[in-house]
């Protein structure tokens, strides 16, 4: 006996996405066909599978490999950063690549790829980020931000806070102050 | 709003100057959308349209007729539809009382316009690509001062 089937290839597609993604307990929407917004609770683990999964019907999971990667590279440095626990003795690119398994070279030319900054910047903007909350939430001195954060000298982070925002520590200090006391009194 | 598109939008009643700066944009790396308006009172009726989508960062001239950027910013400020709105003030007086006025007063960039079209290129690719930092790593907004 010879049957005739066919196809709506749309409904297939979203169907096997759907089933792979409810057996793996992942949360999910479907914007649009071939377009899926993730739950961001899910685990890096579970998104490995997702990835075997979908291989076995032919989908491929297009740049996310890269894009999960620098994420990852991303919380490395920021971990790196604003955690004191993390901080390393050695460089940090030494740190990052033994951390993410792949030569620095590959890692730092992805991330350029993806983000439009370097490894590099991308470190120096996250501890200037961190100098800012600290001034903006504690009553830590410039000199005491700096030794928190491993500079050599004041003058140093001072120097890159400038390079970096354009304006010095104090003038940010300065204007967050200002800001707060306007906010305090709106009718000025 | 695709998300992989900055949405930039810019009020300045020189008209040349608008030329330049959406000239600017067309040569850089990260992809953008340009739209800009004559002056303050255009810039706010078109931002206060409901379905209107929200700049990822807006360039804001201090000196316009009718409404200056500070009179924009501040009512800018006061609205927490722009919350996550970048403001860039983009202006040619380089006073240090108008540039912290400005801060103060909530915007987080500070641009002294320059006077030659490769200075101005390099400077937005600076802004757009600091922006997409705090855009794209969840940085505090709050603590975004940049002065170029």
């Amino acid at each position: 006996m010879k049957i005739f089937v066919k196809f709506d290839f749309t409904r297939i597609c979203n169907k096997v996405i759907e089933d792979t993604l409810h057996s793996l307990g992942i949360g999910y929407t479907i914007p649009s066909f071939g377009e899926i917004e993730i739950d961001d609770k899910a685990s890096s683990e579970s998104i490995k599978q997702l990835n075997e999964r979908f291989a076995h019907y032919g989908i491929d999971i297009i740049e996310n490999q890269k894009i999960i990667l620098v994420q990852r590279l991303k919380d490395a440095i920021v971990d790196m950063v604003f955690n004191e626990e993390s901080q390393v003795n050695v460089k940090s690119s030494v740190y990052l690549s033994e951390k993410l398994g792949h030569s620095y070279g590959y890692l730092s030319n992805l991330f350029s790829e993806v983000t439009y900054t370097s490894i590099e910047n991308f470190i120096i903007l996250q501890k200037i980020e961190y100098t800012k909350s600290l001034i903006a939430k504690t009553d830590l001195s410039l000199t005491e931000i700096a030794f928190k954060l491993n500079y050599s000298s004041v003058a140093h982070l001072s120097t890159q806070f400038k390079n970096t925002t354009g304006i010095t520590p104090t003038a940010f200090q300065r204007i967050i102050a200002k800001r707060r006391e306007l906010a305090n009194n709106p009718t000025n | 709003m695709n998300k992989d598109v900055t949405y930039v939008v810019l009020a300045d009643d020189d008209e040349d100057d608008r030329l330049f700066f959406t000239e600017a944009f067309d040569e850089l790396k990260i992809t953008t959308q340009v739209e800009t308006y004559e002056d303050g009172v255009a810039l706010m009726k078109a931002l206060n349209c409901e379905d209107a989508s929200i700049p990822n960062i807006l360039f804001l001239d201090l000196n316009m007729p009718k409404k200056s950027g500070l009179e924009c910013l501040k009512e800018i400020k006061k609205s927490k539809r722009f919350q996550d709105m970048a403001v860039a003030i983009y202006s040619t007086s380089a006073s240090e009382e108008d540039i912290e006025n400005t801060f103060v007063n909530g915007a987080n960039i500070y641009i002294k316009k320059p006077s030659d079209f490769n200075t101005l290129k390099r400077i937005l690719s600076d802004v757009v690509t600091i922006n997409w930092q705090y855009h794209t790593s969840g940085l505090n907004r709050d603590n975004f001062l940049l002065r170029l």
